[in-house]
């Protein structure tokens, strides 16, 4: 599945890296625990999905090599929080959905868990 | 090639900026990914430490051919009792660094996982010395 077609899914809006819509999603690791996220080991065509809108959410992924991140329930995305992603080609999408709604969805449409 | 870099306590907007920068020489380098990936996550970890629990710190970056040594010594309460902050779930974090993501007790135990070699020593009211090294193959 493109990030792209999650995007849809649910109802979210892009908020830096249109030009990598296309790209696979092969599974999803959910998350508000930065410490956690810097644990995974297989990162591949992975998305984030988490609660959590900081500067220190967006460093794990640029440490962890985690191109996608869908953040949950609306939260502000600062100018500084979008460089630093800019910086790192990464894909921020925003949706309002919970994070349980969220991740309900995109299991249902069949992405994986990471395990 | 030896580079020095400096973290302030408390400055949660730059937390990460050394690893950032460690990152980007390590890939102009041609270190492999997965290498690369330890390397910074564990860094990373460290350096949040210094942000979250330390007044300030130097972060020492050696670069050798076949490894890179990083020497992380700040100026802090220090650590009373290693072998506790090393165990996992363990934390004695505050309520900003947790709403930061951090202070679940995991970074230690996650900066050995990523280490090739760890050496902490500690000295309670003056600060924390981490030695890491990891090999390039």
């Amino acid at each position: 599945m493109t990030i792209e077609e999650i995007k849809n899914l649910v109802q979210g809006e892009v908020i830096c890296g249109e030009e990598y819509l296309d790209h696979p999603i092969n599974s999803v690791f959910a998350s508000d625990l930065m410490s956690d996220v810097l644990t995974l080991k297989d990162i591949n065509n992975l998305l984030l999905l988490t609660g959590l809108s900081n500067l220190q959410s967006i460093r794990t992924c640029e440490m962890s090599d985690i191109q996608y991140m869908l953040i949950v329930r609306g939260k502000e995305v600062t100018e500084e929080m979008k460089e630093l992603a800019e910086d790192n080609d990464m894909v921020i999408i925003r949706t309002k959905f919970s994070m349980y709604k969220t991740s309900g969805i995109l299991y249902n449409a069949g992405l994986p868990a990471v395990y | 090639m030896n580079f020095v870099y400096h973290v302030e306590g408390g400055d949660f907007t730059n937390a990460g900026s050394t690893s950032s920068q460690v990152k980007r020489m390590l890939k102009k380098i041609g270190v492999s990914p997965e290498i690369v990936k330890k390397t910074v996550v564990a860094l990373y970890e460290a350096e949040v430490n210094i942000v979250a629990h330390a007044y300030r710190g130097d972060i020492t970056v050696d670069l050798e051919e076949d490894h890179i040594k990083i020497v992380l010594d700040d100026e802090g309460p220090g650590i009373p009792d290693i072998d506790k902050a090393m165990q996992k779930g363990y934390s004695t974090a505050s309520q900003k660094v947790r709403e930061m993501g951090f202070g679940a007790g995991m970074g230690l135990p996650n900066i050995k996982n990523n280490s090739d070699s760890l050496n902490i020593t500690s000295e309670v009211g003056k600060g924390t010395t981490i030695e890491m090294i990891n090999y390039f193959q």
